[in-house]
């Protein structure tokens, strides 16, 4: 050993490149970028875990408090059925997604492009749209009633409902990706050895679907098991974890139960986030740029039974959504069913609540806005510049946690962190800054994938090019990145501004009542009884992001078009 | 007197725990092209990429054109790139990827324009400039990226196989257009390929890499002809390999055949290779008494266009087969078959002894 380590050459001195201040600007950017992760992310999260384990005098006491909990026979109830709820949910949902997306992309029934943009119409509805409709539908004035055959909707049956009415479209845009993504020469391949059907389902599309399945089962199960407006206005005495956060901080301001239940209602979102996280990568992998999408043959039977089962489900999703606007637009349910505005003119306007919608729109606006710039700007810096790998590192890791943290988790830890005495930004605390700050963290990891993705799509020497031609990183950026990744960026500003109209769960602990939010007011008008002014602001926020989704698909439209000439065909496919 | 452009010295890099360049020296010629050539995965790229500053190295010094640059960040050493992606900015015109270096200089913008026209004339697409990369087929593409990188006039232009993504004609085109127009333009260049015809075709001087060291810096006569390490000649161009004992008087024995070597500065005993171009050794049918000419037998003929490869085995026991060019017709004519009994000569001056 000795005589080996003699033969080395000696440890030259490690060669330090002078940087140029260009290169310091990106780091900077890229520190600063980290920095705010740490500041609104990291910082909010890691107090709900220094409170679960003081007491209200901020003395450590351990696992008292997880100790006490579980000791609470009500509270352990809450776990069970969180866990059943979330289940039940799962196991209806997703395959019906799958059926769906099945019907979409292996049928030749016509107006497929219909009934995709119907069965995505409830992401632009507020989780509780669904929950009133279904109060509506099945509730002690309930049309259908009957139907529930003397069980309550006010319950299990009715969050499972709502939730799989509000599930519904994020488990088939995933599921629909896996099946797009399946290879044709698969099936080609298949039917030249004279398959049979069911055979080529289960060898073919059920194996290549499997990650996306498994996939739209966790992200539906973390959806269920987060929400909180659901259980609210249709739980009645039923309870959940998400609702127990709830009670804990609004109900008894006792911060530190709060951060207890946070922790557990954390766990189970957390492992369905880190199985999402692997299953996703698989499906990427899975995925070759040389497979050729598959072009189903029209097929009688087949067709026919898959548009009326299209059809069924079309109408239920529509029931949903018309019960709640055709609400707004009556006098009262069910006495009295003349039209009538006055949902909107006495119940919003009058009432002063119409301010909620405004703040809404101006909140979700600025979370499009600010939110997109800084999370291409950051993912840009991480992926285009160079330097700092630590930093990086830690970034990618920031940038991930999100997903897998429910909304009331990340509503708590701002209270705790922002509300703090001695934190200077405590300033913050009830502005609209702080709705936006804690949206665009809540909503940063799709969106951030959204922009990775773009960015890796493009040339990686775009940066050395300019360098070697002396142009600054920053113009490369703006006459060359963003034009390029404009779809994307475009295509992140809309998923911001849907979701920021219709969040409820973070920014219910931290609106002031003149920073209130549309959803917000439409949890205070149910407490109220003002069901028809809640379904009207409801209406509302559909109509807001449906427009703000119309116009995107226009400009992206007219965009495709003008850059035409440059863009390969596969790219504005 | 003439110092070289381009100095490297020392030059390591290490990636985690494996060594990608392990202490390149070497230097350029001005003017000169110079090609690092070596197969997939020798350090030719982080080599190249070391000396553009888009990597820094671990240890070693870089002098261009009398300036230390070894510590300067890419935007202020002078050279310009072309990558083997080509990477035009999809979304300008042609006329704005080539006057992208140039816009910002803030020359006036006739200048620009003249310049641009200029280099688009060059490179023989002078009535493309409003069209986009896309609209344009891999070659002229690379033509675009070869515009864009000389517009600034660099001192020094890299290519990193810059020939790699088109197909084998347009392959064999541009390359002689690249060297035609390096040699009109006078400039520096580092070409970075695992082609070594094109190395061959291209290159002033050739350097041939492997993992991570230099083999050997020649011109392509050289490498070809002369290699000095058994790395090169097996890398560039295809070599028989035979094992032999050195014996007194410049003879050396292969097996249980005796073979003249032409040389008698060996030391007996020693156990050497010795190296053969397959066009290297004659064939004769009528058993012609040339020095070291031996009976054999084809095994195989392998049609190649102008050539043949013909396989044979020699009759003396214990000498691995050899591999020869043979030209077409003179396989037509000595009607070369499977089974068909030869002569192989095996001239002493062409016999390379690397041990
Ligand atoms: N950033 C990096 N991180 C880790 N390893 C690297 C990195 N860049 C290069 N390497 C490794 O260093 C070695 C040399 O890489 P390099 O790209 O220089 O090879 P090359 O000679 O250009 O090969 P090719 O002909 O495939 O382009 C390879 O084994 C590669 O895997
Ligand atoms: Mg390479």
């Amino acid at each position: 050993m000795a005589t080996a380590a003699a033969t080395l050459p000696p440890p030259l001195p490690a060669v330090r490149r002078v940087h140029h201040w260009q290169e310091r600007l990106a780091q900077g950017l890229l520190v600063a970028c980290c920095a705010a992760l740490i500041l609104f992310l990291f910082a909010p999260l890691f107090m709900i875990l220094v409170k679960s384990v003081q007491d209200k005098d901020g003395a450590f006491v351990g696992l008292l408090q997880f100790q006490q909990y579980f000791e609470t026979p009500a509270l352990r109830q809450s776990i069970v059925n969180t866990l059943w709820i979330a289940t039940a949910v799962t196991g209806v949902t997703v395959p019906l997604a799958f059926m769906y997306a099945y019907a979409l992309t292996r049928s030749c029934m016509p107006w497929r492009g219909f009934f995709r943009v119907i069965a995505l119409t409830p992401i632009l509805a507020p989780s509780l749209l669904s929950a009133i409709s279904f109060i509506q539908w099945f509730g002690t004035q309930g049309l259908l009633k009957g139907l529930l055959g003397g069980a309550s909707i006010y319950g299990p049956i009715g969050i499972i409902l709502s939730s799989i009415y509000a599930t519904f479209p994020h488990a088939l845009m995933i599921v629909l990706t896996a099946l797009l993504l399946s290879d044709g020469r698969l099936y080609e391949a298949a039917e030249s050895l004279r398959t049979p059907t069911w055979r080529k389902f289960f060898t073919i599309t059920l194996p290549g679907a499997k990650y996306g399945l498994v996939s739209a089962a966790m992200v539906v199960f973390s959806y269920t098991v987060s929400d909180f407006g659901i259980p609210k206005v249709i739980g009645g005495n039923f309870s959940v974890l998400a609702l127990d956060i709830f009670k804990q901080v609004i109900g008894q301001q006792n911060f530190n139960k709060g951060a207890v239940v946070s922790l557990i209602l954390l766990a189970p979102v957390f492992v369905a986030f880190v199985v999402d996280w692997i299953m996703q990568g698989r499906l990427q992998s899975q995925f070759s740029s040389r497979a050729v999408p598959y072009a189903p043959k029209p097929k009688r039977w087949f067709d026919g039974a898959m548009l009326a089962f299209c059809v069924v489900v079309a109408l239920l999703l529509l029931a949903v959504l018309g019960m709640a606007v055709y609400t707004s637009f009556i006098k009262l349910w069910p006495y009295d069913l003349h039209f009538s505005l006055r949902h909107y003119t006495f119940g919003l306007i009058d009432a002063g609540v119409i301010v909620s919608f405004w703040n809404s729109v101006k909140m979700a606006a600025a979370t499009a806005v600010f939110g997109t710039m800084f999370i291409f700007g950051g993912a840009y810096l991480l992926e285009k510049t160079t330097g700092m790998n630590g930093v990086r590192k830690l970034i990618r890791l920031l940038a991930a946690i999100p997903m897998g943290v429910p909304g009331m988790v990340l509503g708590l830890g701002y209270i705790l962190f922002f509300n703090h005495p001695d934190n200077p930004l405590n300033g913050l605390y009830h502005t609209l800054t702080i709705l936006v700050l804690s949206t665009v963290v809540h909503y940063y990891t799709s969106s951030h994938l959204t922009a990775v993705t773009a960015l890796k799509a493009l040339d990686n020497e775009f940066e050395a090019v300019s360098a070697s031609l002396k142009v600054p990183f920053y113009k490369t950026f703006f006459r060359v990145t963003v034009p390029v990744c404009l779809p994307a960026i475009l295509d992140i500003g809309r998923y911001l501004f849907v979701n920021a109209m219709v969040t409820i769960s973070a920014v219910v602990f931290l609106y002031a009542p003149q920073t209130q939010l549309a959803s917000v007011a439409i949890l205070n008008l149910d407490d109220a009884g003002e069901i028809g002014a809640a379904a009207a602001m409801a209406t509302l926020i559909v109509a807001a992001s449906s427009l703000v989704c119309v116009v995107y698909a226009g400009v992206t439209r007219l965009l495709l078009t003008r850059t035409q000439a440059w863009r390969k065909p596969s790219a504005a496919g | 007197m003439n110092t070289p452009y381009l100095q490297l010295n020392g030059i390591r890099k290490s990636f985690g725990r494996f060594e990608a360049l392990k202490g390149i020296a070497l230097e350029v010629a001005r003017g000169e092209l110079m090609v690092f050539l070596g197969p997939s995965g020798c350090g030719k790229t982080t080599l190249l990429r070391i000396v553009a500053g888009l990597e820094t190295q671990d240890a070693g010094t870089i002098v261009q054109d009398g300036r230390d640059i070894s510590r300067l960040p890419a935007v202020d050493r002078d050279y310009g790139i072309v990558f083997q992606s080509y990477a035009l900015f999809p979304n300008l015109t042609i006329d704005s990827n080539v006057a992208y270096g140039l816009v910002n200089r803030r020359d006036r913008r006739e200048s620009i324009k003249g310049r641009v026209r200029e280099l688009l004339t060059l490179i023989g697409l002078p009535d493309s400039g409003l069209k986009y990369p896309s609209q344009l087929s891999g070659g002229q593409q690379q033509r675009i990226a070869l515009a864009r990188a000389l517009a600034p006039a660099p001192g020094l232009l890299l290519l990193d196989e810059p020939l790699s993504a088109l197909d084998a004609l347009e392959r064999v085109r541009l390359r002689g257009e690249i060297r035609a127009l390096q040699q009109r333009l006078g400039v520096t260049t580092i070409m970075v390929t695992h082609d070594q015809e094109e190395a061959l075709s291209m290159a002033d001087r050739i350097v041939v890499m492997n993992q991570g060291r230099i083999e050997q810096i020649g011109t392509p006569r050289e490498i070809y002809e002369l290699p000095t390490t058994p790395f090169t000649a097996d890398f560039v161009g295809k070599v028989n390999v035979l094992p032999a004992i050195v014996e007194q008087g410049g003879v050396c024995r292969v097996g249980t055949m005796s073979l003249v070597l032409g040389r008698s500065d060996l030391i007996s005993g020693t156990a050497v290779k010795l190296y053969l171009r397959p066009e290297d050794i004659a064939l004769s049918m009528n058993g012609a008494k040339a020095t070291n000419t031996l009976p054999a037998t084809v095994a195989k003929v392998e049609f190649l266009g102008a050539f043949c490869m013909v396989g044979v085995a020699l009759d003396t026991p214990g000498v691995p087969p050899l591999v020869l060019n043979v030209p077409r017709h003179a396989v037509a004519e000595a009607q070369l078959r499977p089974g068909t009994a030869v002569s192989v000569c095996l001239p002493p001056a062409a016999l390379r002894i690397l041990s």
